[in-house]
Parts: structure tokens; C-alpha cells; sequence
């Protein structure tokens, strides 16, 4: 009797320690999400092989519409994570800042009247340029954020509401278009390999990331400013900087997701590329189970909570849901993530747990 | 001391250049127009009509226009009252919304300007303005659905992707594609979704659809926009489109680029929302000089149906926005 007592203690521990993973949330998530799909209809897991125009393999099915679309939030999220453990604030201006680094690259490649034939320079360049520009933003953010104390909110509230309309004056409000088919390499397929690219830039993206955290002091850092900031600036940080530095990271990440983008279609719509892309790239950091308000934060689940984002929305689309409807979906999903981590309900929910071990061990001496 | 001398200087001299903006406003012959637009950043369609009017309303022609652009309803009604105050002769009006006019629009009749509106109608009574011209998206929806009925397909398998729905170009365009579905067993609507104008968003739709393993053959998408949203799903997947090949792609509002689709035969069909209305506003303009009155209220703007298969380079130039 005794030992099995003590056999499901263990159990009831072991899934207490399995809840409290900063992975559950996002693993439960995918596991609920892959066996509605399932039961639904299995053949949403079905992946063909085909080949492209050009003769080249290219595989295709919902599972690697996933890959190919999550790829890009998983590139936003990454810097969305250390933007939201060192300021405890996040960025909303990610989308309209694509927009204008997007535009950039197009107007690099298209040249001044958006109508040339022909790349006016290799895509590398125009990428670094993008690149240069889109950390400007950052930087602009960060230094609203950093030195003058504004709400992350406020400040990039800013970029979210001019950043459309800078991105269509780059351009003179012209809608350049690429006609170069290796353009659309990076939203699209690498000859040869039946992956989408932007998988694999993504993998790029995490794992320099990974080993920047492994071998710099990036992560103890933006940790202990987003814990406590007049600690760390007594233990001799700087927490402007390094909110600073957070800003520009996600401002590089901004561009590689905006060269996507603009692969994608060859071209740009300065009103609607990447239209509430931030929302999404926010509820990945929530879903990966960062706190919002800052501090700890595990790079790996916001990953995955991208990944999982784009699973429910491609979910949705199978299910022929308006994609105006789309964000009342996701709504749902943040309004539980927030219940859920709120601190009255985490009471409850500790002092529920801590009155069943109560009665069970009552019922043990009993 | 100085400063207050140098107040004194640009205080007067922005008097003066004042009064010099009023002089010049001088009765010379001209015909004075207010012209109220949206914003021309707005769309490829607002930049072709607004580059439309102002080659139209030059002094050359006869005209001393100005131009307000606002996407806001109440800046627009400022402008109105601003332009009555000065005395205009005609007010040209596009709307940003439709409610909310009555009293400026009287005020005008009071004045004894004319109001022509353009490209959107108003909630107002008719009385209030002498000629409304507008595109007729029901008919330009028509017009697409004949010409692909004209293209005599064993059965039609479409994927209709829609603009903001209760847009009047979304309710025009899906109207006419609705009552054709109905009224025919070999029509099916393979998915009607909206994306918004989004190019994105019809990408993901497409995708979506080729995903699942559903066969079609029409996309039928209610913009330029999210016709190469949609296209950009069909090449990801190799699947052929265009004319003779496996689906047909038709979009509509005739911009440049799309044409250029056409006339390279990727595309099938682009339906015409004609942004260039100033020639029908100057006739009603002389009309109204002349003494004449002008009997029809209403004026639909011819609007053309472009077919890859008959499509010229001429077309695009001339068509495309």
C-alpha cells in the first residue's frame, strides 16, 4: 500500500517538474495542434515530392508550408526574445520596419526608376545596405527605449506608424519589381534541394545565435538587466547599452525576414508586407513561455512557439477560416497564455497543487 | 530689440504675401475648380487618377485648379468649406466616406457652386451635386465572368479570393461571380476567402488549397495584388498558368505590371477599374458653360476587360496605371 503511495507521488512529481519546463507550453501546444490534425484529417501530414519548373525536386504538403512561413517568424522571434528579456517591453514597429527594409533592397536592386531588367548590383550588397538601414531603426528604437526611458510600446509606436510610409518614399511609391528568377531563391527553393530556403536560413539565423549566447556574455546580461536593472548597473553593466545592442540585434533579424518577404513575391506592397507580423512574432516569445515582462528567457522555445504559431495559422487556412477572422484565432490563444501566467492564477493554481499533496498525505497517515 | 524688429519685418512681409495669394485669385478668364481627392499614395489607382486630373486642369485647358488630399472625412469636409470660401466656381469631390455631407454641400448650393463628384458616390441628397461619375464594379465584375464563361471549360474549378470584404469593389466583383456559381452545375467555388487585398495572405490561400490536393483551374482573384500573390503559390508548385495552360489566372484594376503578365501570356484576363475620369468632369464642365443642362446624374465610365490573347503593347501603355 505504501509503495504505491510513494510509486504516484513520483508520477504526480515528475509531471509537476514536466509542467514547470519552460518547454511544456509550447510542446503541449504543437501536440494538441498535431493531434486535432490528426483526428481531422490525416492527410495534412501527406508530403509529395514533385519537381519545379526547372526539373529540380521540391517537396510540398502543409508540413512544409509550415517550415517555409514559420521559418521567418522563427527569424523575428529570435531577436523579439532578447528585445523582450532586456526591456520587458516589445517591439510593434517589426512590420512596418520590414516594409522599409524590403523596400530598400528593392530599391537597391531596381534602381531609381524601379524598372531596370536587369540587378544593379548583387543581391549580397543590397542585402548588407538593408541590413545597415534596418539596424538603423533599431538603433533609432533603442535609443528612445535605452537613453530616454520611453516605453518600448510608445517608442516604437513611432516606426509602426510612419514606417509604412517611409518604406513607399524610399521608392518614390513606385512598386519596383524584380525580374530576375535567382532572386526568388530566398523565399523560394535552392536548385537541387527540396527544402524551402527560408528554413535554412532560419537554421543559419539560430545557430549563430546559439553560439553567441554559448560564447559571449550576451545571455547573463540581457537576463539580470531585464531582472533587476539597478543591480546589474551595480554590478558594473551597462543596461542602456545593452538594451541598445538588443534593439540593433532585432533589427538584423528584421532584415533577413524582409529579404523573404520581398523574395517571395519579387516585389512589395508598402501598406500590407508583413501586415501584424509583430503580433505574431510577441506570441511566439509568450507561447515559448518568456515572461513578457522580462528577465529569463529560453531562445529554443520561442523558436518553437514560432514554429507552433504558424502550424495553427496554416491549421486555420486548411480550414478555409476567413483570414480576416484569423487574428480573433489567435486572440484565443494569447488571452489563455495571459490568464495563464498571471500571477493570481499561478497562486491558485500552486495553492491547488499544494493542497492535493495536503490531502494526500493526510490520507497517508490516515 | 533686434528680435523684435525681425518679428515686425516677417509679420509684415507675411502680410503682404498674403494679400499677394489673394490678388492673384483675381477673376482672368479662368474657370476656378476645387478639387478634393484621397490621398494619392494611397493606391496605384489614386496616383493614376490624380495625375489624370492635374493634366487635365491646367491653365492651358481653361482652368485654375486647387488640390486637397486627405483620406479623412472630416479634413476633406475642411477643405470643401475652404474651397466654397474661396469663391470656387466648381468643386470636384472624391469621398472618403460616404456620410456626413449634407451641410457643406448645401452651403455650396447657397454659393452657387457646382459639385461633380468622382470616383465614389456620397449619402446625399441628389439634388446637392449635378453629375456623380463612377465605375460600375458590378458590371466590371460581369464583364470578367462573361469573358471566362467564354471560355467554354468542361467544368470550372475556382478559387476565389476576395478584397476587404464590403468594400464596393469586393461586393461588385463577388456578385457577379456568385450568381454565375449558382445558376450553373458545372461552376464550383473550389474556396472563397478573403485576403484583403494582401498578396500574402492570397499566397497562403493558394498554398492552402494546393496543399489539401483540390483540383482547379480558374483563380479568380479581385485585384492585381492578390492575383501574383496567388501566382507566386502557383510557381512554387510548378503548376502551369496562363494562357493554354492549366489555370487561368484574372485579376483586375489594370496595373502596368499586371498587363505586362498579360501581354507575356502568364496571366489570362485583368478587368479595368478606370481611375482617368477628367475628361467625362471637363465635359460636364463645358456642358454647364455652355448653358446646357445635364439630363443623366449618374455617368458609368466605359471600362474595358483586357484578354492575354488580344492584349497589346499599346494596351499596357495606354491602360496600364
Amino acid at each position: 500500500m505504501n509503495a504505491k503511495v510513494s510509486k504516484k507521488f513520483s508520477i504526480s512529481e515528475l509531471v509537476m517538474k514536466l509542467v514547470r519546463h519552460q518547454l511544456f507550453i509550447p510542446i503541449a501546444a504543437l501536440l494538441l495542434l498535431a493531434i486535432f490534425n490528426l483526428i481531422n484529417d490525416p492527410s495534412f501530414y501527406k508530403v509529395t515530392l514533385g519537381y519545379s519548373s526547372t526539373g529540380d525536386p521540391v517537396l510540398s504538403g502543409y508540413p512544409i508550408t509550415i517550415l517555409d512561413f514559420g521559418s521567418e517568424l522563427a527569424i523575428l522571434a529570435i531577436g523579439m526574445t532578447l528585445v523582450t528579456a532586456a526591456t520587458g517591453g516589445q517591439d510593434i514597429s517589426v512590420g512596418a520596419t520590414i516594409a522599409i527594409s524590403g523596400s530598400v533592397v528593392l530599391r537597391m536592386l531596381c534602381g531609381p526608376d524601379g524598372r531596370a531588367e536587369t540587378m544593379q548590383m548583387p543581391i549580397v550588397v543590397a542585402f548588407l545596405i538593408s541590413c545597415v538601414v534596418a539596424m538603423l531603426c533599431g538603433a533609432f528604437n533603442g535609443v528612445l527605449v535605452a537613453y530616454f526611458k520611453i516605453q518600448p510600446m510608445v517608442a516604437t509606436l513611432i516606426l509602426y506608424t510612419a514606417g509604412r510610409s517611409i518604406a513607399a518614399w524610399i521608392n518614390n511609391n513606385r512598386l519596383p519589381i524584380v525580374k530576375e528568377e535567382s532572386f526568388k531563391v530566398f523565399g523560394g527553393f535552392i536548385p537541387g534541394i527540396p527544402i524551402p530556403t527560408p528554413f535554412f536560413i532560419a537554421l543559419a539565423c539560430i545557430i549563430l545565435m546559439t553560439l553567441v549566447l554559448r560564447f559571449t556574455n550576451l545571455k547573463l546580461y540581457t537576463q539580470a538587466v531585464g531582472i533587476n536593472e539597478s543591480s546589474a548597473r551595480l554590478n558594473g553593466l551597462n543596461p542602456a547599452m545593452i538594451k541598445f545592442i538588443t534593439f540593433v540585434i532585432l533589427g538584423i533579424c528584421v532584415a533577413v525576414a524582409g529579404l523573404i518577404k520581398v523574395s517571395r513575391l519579387s516585389t512589395i506592397n508598402y501598406s500590407v508586407v508583413a501586415k501584424d507580423i509583430e503580433m505574431d512574432a510577441i506570441l511566439a516569445v509568450a507561447l515559448g513561455g518568456n515572461a513578457l515582462s522580462g528577465g529569463k528567457f529560453s531562445m529554443g522555445a520561442s523558436i518553437l512557439g514560432a514554429y507552433v504559431i504558424q502550424f495553427l495559422t496554416t491549421t486555420l487556412y486548411k480550414l478555409e477560416v476567413p483570414s480576416d477572422a484569423l487574428s480573433a484565432y489567435k486572440a484565443i490563444v494569447v488571452i489563455l497564455l495571459v490568464v495563464m501566467s498571471a500571477p493570481t492564477v499561478r497562486k491558485w493554481f500552486s495553492d491547488l497543487g499544494k493542497k492535493l499533496k495536503a490531502k494526500a498525505s493526510v490520507k497517508e497517515v490516515g | 530689440m533686434k528680435k523684435k524688429i525681425l518679428a515686425v519685418l516677417m509679420a509684415t512681409a507675411m502680410v503682404f504675401s498674403m494679400v499677394a495669394c489673394g490678388g492673384k485669385a483675381d477673376d482672368n478668364g479662368l474657370i476656378k475648380v476645387g478639387i478634393i481627392n484621397n490621398d494619392p499614395n494611397e493606391s496605384g489607382y489614386r496616383t493614376a487618377n490624380d495625375a489624370d486630373l492635374k493634366a487635365m486642369f491646367t491653365e492651358a485647358n481653361g482652368y485654375d485648379a486647387s488640390f486637397a488630399y486627405s483620406l479623412k472625412n472630416d479634413e476633406q469636409i475642411a477643405s470643401a468649406q475652404q474651397f466654397i470660401q474661396d469663391g470656387v466656381d466648381y468643386l470636384l469631390l472624391s469621398a472618403a466616406d460616404t456620410a456626413g455631407w449634407d451641410s457643406v454641400l448645401k452651403d455650396a448650393q447657397k454659393e452657387g457652386v457646382q459639385v461633380i463628384l468622382f470616383d465614389r458616390t456620397i449619402d446625399a441628397d441628389d439634388s446637392l451635386y449635378v453629375a456623380s461619375i463612377v465605375s460600375d464594379m458590378a458590371k466590371e465584375g460581369q464583364t470578367a465572368v462573361d469573358w471566362l464563361k467564354g471560355q467554354n471549360l468542361a467544368e470550372y474549378n475556382v478559387i476565389h479570393i476576395q478584397g476587404v470584404m464590403g468594400s464596393a469593389a469586393q461586393k461588385g466583383r463577388t456578385g457577379a461571380l456568385d450568381a454565375e456559381v449558382a445558376a450553373n452545375a458545372n461552376w464550383n467555388l473550389v474556396t472563397q476567402q478573403t485576403a484583403e487585398w494582401n498578396a500574402e495572405k492570397a499566397q497562403q490561400i493558394v498554398q492552402s488549397v494546393i496543399d489539401s490536393g483540390k483540383s482547379f483551374n480558374v483563380i479568380y482573384a479581385e485585384n492585381d495584388d492578390m492575383a501574383k500573390g496567388a501566382v507566386a503559390a502557383l510557381d512554387k508548385a510548378n503548376i502551369s498558368h496562363g494562357v493554354g495552360k492549366d489555370v487561368i489566372v484574372m485579376g483586375f484594376d489594370c496595373n502596368k505590371w499586371a498587363l505586362e503578365e498579360l501581354l507575356k501570356q502568364n496571366w489570362n484576363y485583368d478587368g479595368q477599374c478606370n481611375p482617368f475620369q477628367a475628361s467625362y468632369i471637363d465635359d460636364i464642365i463645358k456642358k454647364l458653360e455652355a448653358g446646357e443642362t445635364i439630363t443623366e446624374k449618374v455617368i458609368i465610365m466605359d471600362e474595358k476587360g483586357f484578354d492575354a490573347s488580344t492584349i497589346t503593347q499599346e494596351d499596357v501603355d495606354k491602360y496600364g496605371i
